[in-house]
Order: structure tokens, then C-alpha cells, then sequence
């Protein structure tokens, strides 16, 4: 570049901004003259270089996951997604809730076969490769784990942030190769009626599905919001199964039998089955029923000033499509139409959104969601009744947050 | 787009699989599950009077030394306290299959070093957990994949299969 065009391009950078300055009647200030304070700083040095990947910002206002595990076991556990915390309906990948049994093994990609046999016509054995020459498709689906919200079985409120009582729900955009398609190539036998799906991980999972789900709507996906699955999310390859409860969605997908029948695992039998008020339990109870929650304002977080607020939350639902969503501010005496944000997509999460005008006097708000097929989230007193407070999983009740006159977010039961 | 679909995938189905077929071994090695009523269990035994150290060994630092107070799930509960609000997830009081135990117990247990026991160790820390369950009438008792897949759990019924 030669002296004369720099000078020239200065030049026409400095007329510009004088006109702009000029035009808007803004200021009287040539450009030469504006103070050194009002220049932000980062107009005066060069930022930081590229990143061959990006990192969230370190600073404690950046969200995070909340950990619970066994102490004794620290591979068995959770950490939650910040729900109170993100906004829209993706979630990012480093903040999707995780249940691991017995921790996140790390899977030689380079060994590993999906391998598909029992009642088959033949047995087979899909590498990565092999997988990725397969027609992929993509479908933005949440998971939420069988035993989330379960602190609302409790007697009294449990007080902590939105996400870390419902974050074992997460949403993202999953890729992979349809199971069905897969279980065709194998070829599965008129007495296939159960897969029975195994996890490479240190716990033992295995869970067995009904084929007609199989052959539904179910993907093994290898991508999750578009790159290569992360390890705690099951790398190399894992179940999405939409819907369906998260122990289902198996992780580090290591094969797939067709059988005649359920193997009746652990998993099956005992974990993720739903005791009744009764004492009889309800196992295979696979589909996660039509949920909402209100993500701001939520608990630990304050109103600040009066006058517009905008109530914004998730709802869901494992049958199909969210078709409604009622906001309360006055603990269910009342309800408004909350509006659902485009895109409202088949099982997955759907924002919703109610302007509200706040006036430093005491609000309980709530939502209630509505699926395609009529369902409707039942009230906390709904549910005990029908369940029993001894259930432990599958807790869709609405809940209640209440605003005290000085702003202040807590949780309550009405 | 759907009939490019198509294409590839009866492209696909015409000629001989793009994935590997398994040999005969690997093909067993999948299907290797121990199902409800004991098909899968391996030949092997052991007795309670056999598991008793193990478990104090292996188990009990998490479990308790008979199934109730460690920090891990107690295996040994009321199953009369089942319909009330705290109820009890021992194994009498729960598990519908014997054959699950030993399942999971091999793949999963202890937790440090899943699949470290033989045969017969499973064999006889169940036999051990299911005495403490009061499921078994003495601790001499041999218990292999006859007895198991014959016991009858006390809460083998109770449970419905959801309509989803
Ligand atoms: C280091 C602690 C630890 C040790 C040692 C241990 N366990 Fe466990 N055990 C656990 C934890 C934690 C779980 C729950 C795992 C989960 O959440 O999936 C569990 C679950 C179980 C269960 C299932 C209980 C249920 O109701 O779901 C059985 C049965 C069991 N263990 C048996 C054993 C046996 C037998 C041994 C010894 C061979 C053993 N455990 C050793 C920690 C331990």
C-alpha cells in the first residue's frame, strides 16, 4: 500500500465521520477533537487472537452447571443445566444436563462398532465410517431425564435456582442415521418385538425399547448442534429416542439386540419404574408428559424497578407439539395466553413469552402448558393425588414461583 | 429429496451390506444378556455362607454390612412401608427378578471395578444379599442359574406395564 492511497483513505474516514457528526446534529466535535473518556477502550488495541475452539468467557457471570453426585462415587450423578440462566431453546453443548451411573468413558472411535444382532437376519457390525455413509438426518429434540423436578414430591419447596430443580432437560439439534433404518439393513425377524440397547459405560446401562419405536422416529445420533458428539454425551454414538425418558437415549452406544422380549434389566425393573400411592409400580412408562416452567423471573433472581417485565419459560412435551401455554400471576385464580415462539417444533423445547406489568405487590406465577392431544399439566395437588407422594420420577406439575413486594423470587406451593 | 432417499437406501439394500457382517463369536458376545427368567446366567454357584466376606470386603463400606446405612442405596428394606410415603427400595422389598441381581451386581458392581468378579463370587454375593433379604432359608444353600431363575421375588407382581 502506497503513502499516498493511506492518506487518501484517512482522509475520506475523517470526512465521513465528520459528516455523520454533522448530519445527526449530535455533536459539534470534529473527530479530531472528541474527548480521550468517551473513546471506549477497546477501540484502542487490537483484541485478543483467534481460537481454534471457542471458549465460554471465565468471568462469574458466565453460566454454568451445577453438580450433584455420590461422594463416594463421583461418577454417579448429575449436573444441571442452568435453565434460569440461557434464553431461546438451544442448548449449548458444555451446558446440557448429564446423568451419568458410573462416570463418561472414553471410547476409542477408531475400534468401535455399532454392532446390531440377536433376532436378525444377520448380525452386523457399523463403524463410523461405515455410519456416516448412511443418509443422516436431523431433528431438534429435547431429553429430560426421568427424575426431573422431583424435589416437587417433597413437602415443602425446595429453594433453589429454576435450573437446578428442572435442569435435567436440555434441547439441541441432534444428527445421525435412523435406527429403523439401520434395523432394516440387519434385518429384524417377525418375533422381534424389543431392542434391548447396551452402554459401553462402567454401569452396566441397558434398557430395552419396543421395536415399533425402534423403527419410529428413533436416531443414532452423532452429532449434537452440529459437531461431533462430546464425550460426556456419549461419544462416539448415542440413542436419541424423542420423547421418551432420558435413561432411554442411551449413551456410548455400544450394540443393539432384537429379542422377543424385554430383558428386564435393573434399569428396566427397578430404576426409572414409578411406584404408586398404592404400592404398585408402573415400569415402561416411557413418554415424558406435557411440562412448563417459567426460567425468568425464577428463584434467586430479583425484580429490579416496577413497570414492564417480560415472564418468559420452556414447555415441552414427549406427544408431539406444545399448542398452548397459560401464564398465572395470581396463583392460578386467573390465566393469560402466553405467546409461543416461533419455531414450535415436535418434541422439543418451545420459549413462551407474556408481557407483565409489575407494581411492588405480592405475584405468584405459574404456567401451564398444553399438547396437541389435550393434555394439560396438572396442578401439584393433581398429580400427589393421582401418583401418590411416594412416586419419585416423572414429576410435570406446575410449578409456582412467588414475587414478594421487594422483588424477590421464591419458590412456593399453592 | 425423498426419492433420492429411496434410491440410496434400495441402492443399499440390493447389494451386500456397506457394515461388516459379525462372525459367529462377536454375534454371542452382543447377545450375552441374562434375561428375567434366568436364560443368560452362566454355570457356576456359590453360597451365602461363601458371599459374607466378599461383601464385607467389597460391598459393605457403601452399602452397609447388611444392606441398610451406607452411603450408597440400601438393599434391604420394609416392604410393608411400600405404599407409604417413604418407602423402602431394598431387593425383597422390590426387585421383581432374581436374575437382574446377578446381572447387575456382574456389570456394575463394585463401582471401582465393575466385572472384576468370577463366576462364582457373583454367584455367591447374591446368594449373600438375597439371605439378608430373608430370601433364602439357610446360608448353605447353593445358589447357581437353577435356583435363581426359579425363585419367586415377593414383588414379582407388582408392578403394571404402562400404556406410555
Ligand atoms: C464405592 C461404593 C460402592 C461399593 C463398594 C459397592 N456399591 Fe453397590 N452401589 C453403589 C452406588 C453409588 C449405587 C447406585 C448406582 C446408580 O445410581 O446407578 C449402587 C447400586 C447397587 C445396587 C442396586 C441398588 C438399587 O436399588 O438400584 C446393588 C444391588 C448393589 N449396588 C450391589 C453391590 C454389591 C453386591 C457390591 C459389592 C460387590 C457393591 N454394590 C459395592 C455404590 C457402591
Amino acid at each position: 500500500m502506497s503513502d499516498g492511497n493511506d492518506y487518501n483513505r484517512r482522509k475520506f474516514i475523517k470526512n465521513a465521520a465528520l459528516g455523520a457528526a454533522l448530519a445527526s446534529g449530535a455533536s459539534k466535535l470534529s473527530a479530531d477533537e472528541t474527548p480521550a473518556s468517551v473513546i471506549p477502550d477497546s477501540w484502542k488495541k487490537p483484541g485478543s487472537p483467534f481460537s481454534n475452539y471457542g471458549q465460554p468467557r471465565t468471568d462469574r457471570s458466565s453460566p454454568i452447571r451445577w453438580i450433584s453426585n455420590n461422594q463416594v462415587v463421583p461418577g454417579d450423578g448429575v449436573s444441571w443445566s442452568p435453565l434460569h440462566e440461557l434464553e431461546g431453546t438451544i442448548t449449548p453443548n458444555g451446558l446440557h444436563f448429564e446423568r451419568h451411573h458410573n462416570g463418561v468413558p472414553d471410547i476409542d472411535a477408531s475400534q468401535w462398532e455399532l454392532k446390531i444382532a440377536g433376532l436378525t437376519q444377520r448380525a452386523l457390525g457399523f463403524s463410523l465410517d461405515v455410519l456416516r455413509r448412511f443418509p443422516m438426518r436431523s431433528k431438534v429434540a429435547f431429553i429430560e431425564c426421568g427424575g426431573n423436578s422431583n424435589a416437587i414430591y417433597r413437602r415443602n419447596p425446595v429453594q433453589a435456582a429454576c435450573g437446578y430443580i428442572h435442569g435435567l432437560v436440555s434441547c439441541a439439534e441432534w444428527t445421525g442415521v435412523s435406527l429403523g433404518r439401520l434395523l432394516e439393513e440387519a434385518g429384524v425377524q417377525r418375533s422381534g418385538k424389543w431392542v434391548i440397547v447396551d452402554s459401553l459405560d462402567a454401569a452396566g446401562v441397558t434398557i430395552s425399547l419396543p421395536i415399533e419405536k425402534a423403527m419410529d422416529d428413533v436416531i443414532v445420533a452423532l452429532y449434537q448442534n452440529g459437531e461431533p458428539l462430546r464425550s460426556e454425551h456419549g461419544y462416539p454414538a448415542r440413542l436419541l429416542v424423542p420423547g421418551w425418558e432420558g435413561i432411554v437415549n442411551i449413551k456410548w452406544l455400544g450394540s443393539i439386540t432384537v429379542s422377543d422380549r424385554p430383558v428386564m434389566s435393573k434399569f428396566d425393573t427397578v430404576s426409572y419404574t414409578d411406584l404408586h400411592a398404592n404400592g404398585i409400580a408402573e415400569r415402561f412408562s416411557f413418554e415424558m408428559k406435557v411440562k412448563s416452567v417459567i426460567t425468568s423471573p425464577s428463584p434467586g433472581q430479583t425484580l429490579k424497578g416496577t413497570g414492564f417485565q417480560e415472564i418468559s419459560g420452556l414447555a415441552w412435551t414427549g406427544n408431539g407439539m406444545i399448542s398452548r401455554v397459560e401464564v398465572s400471576t395470581d396463583g392460578g385464580a386467573s390465566w393469560r395466553e402466553a405467546a409461543l415462539q416461533e419455531p414450535v417444533l415436535n418434541k422439543a423445547l418451545t420459549r413462551f413469552r407474556l408481557p407483565w406489568s409489575w407494581e411492588n405487590t405480592n405475584a405468584v406465577l405459574q404456567s401451564r402448558a398444553y399438547d396437541q392431544s389435550g393434555n394439560v399439566q396438572p396442578t401439584r395437588a393433581m398429580l400427589l393425588k393421582q401418583k401418590g407422594s411416594n412416586a419419585y420420577y416423572h414429576n410435570n406439575a406446575i410449578t409456582s414461583w412467588a414475587v414478594a413486594e421487594t422483588g424477590a423470587v421464591s419458590h412456593v406451593y399453592v | 429429496m425423498l426419492l433420492c432417499y429411496l434410491l440410496v437406501a434400495s441402492a443399499v439394500e440390493a447389494q451386500s451390506s456397506l457394515a461388516r457382517e459379525l462372525a459367529p463369536l462377536e454375534r454371542l458376545q452382543v447377545e450375552n444378556h441374562i434375561y428375567a427368567d434366568g436364560q443368560g446366567l452362566p454355570v457356576g454357584s456359590g453360597t451365602a455362607q461363601q458371599g459374607l466376606t466378599l461383601y464385607a470386603n467389597l460391598c459393605a463400606s457403601c452399602h452397609g454390612n447388611r444392606g441398610q446405612g451406607g452411603s450408597a442405596l440400601e438393599l434391604v428394606g420394609d416392604r410393608a412401608l411400600l405404599d407409604s410415603e417413604f418407602p423402602d427400595r431394598g431387593i425383597a422389598v422390590y426387585w421383581p427378578y432374581a436374575p437382574t441381581l446377578y446381572e447387575y451386581v456382574r456389570r456394575s458392581m463394585p463401582p471401582d471395578k465393575p466385572y472384576s468378579l468370577s463366576v462364582d463370587e457373583v454367584y455367591s454375593v447374591v446368594a449373600f444379599l438375597l439371605q439378608i433379604n430373608g430370601l433364602l432359608a439357610d446360608a448353605e444353600i447353593t445358589v447357581d442359574k437353577k435356583f435363581l431363575s426359579r425363585l419367586e421375588m415377593p414383588n414379582k407382581n407388582g408392578f403394571i406395564t404402562s400404556d406410555r
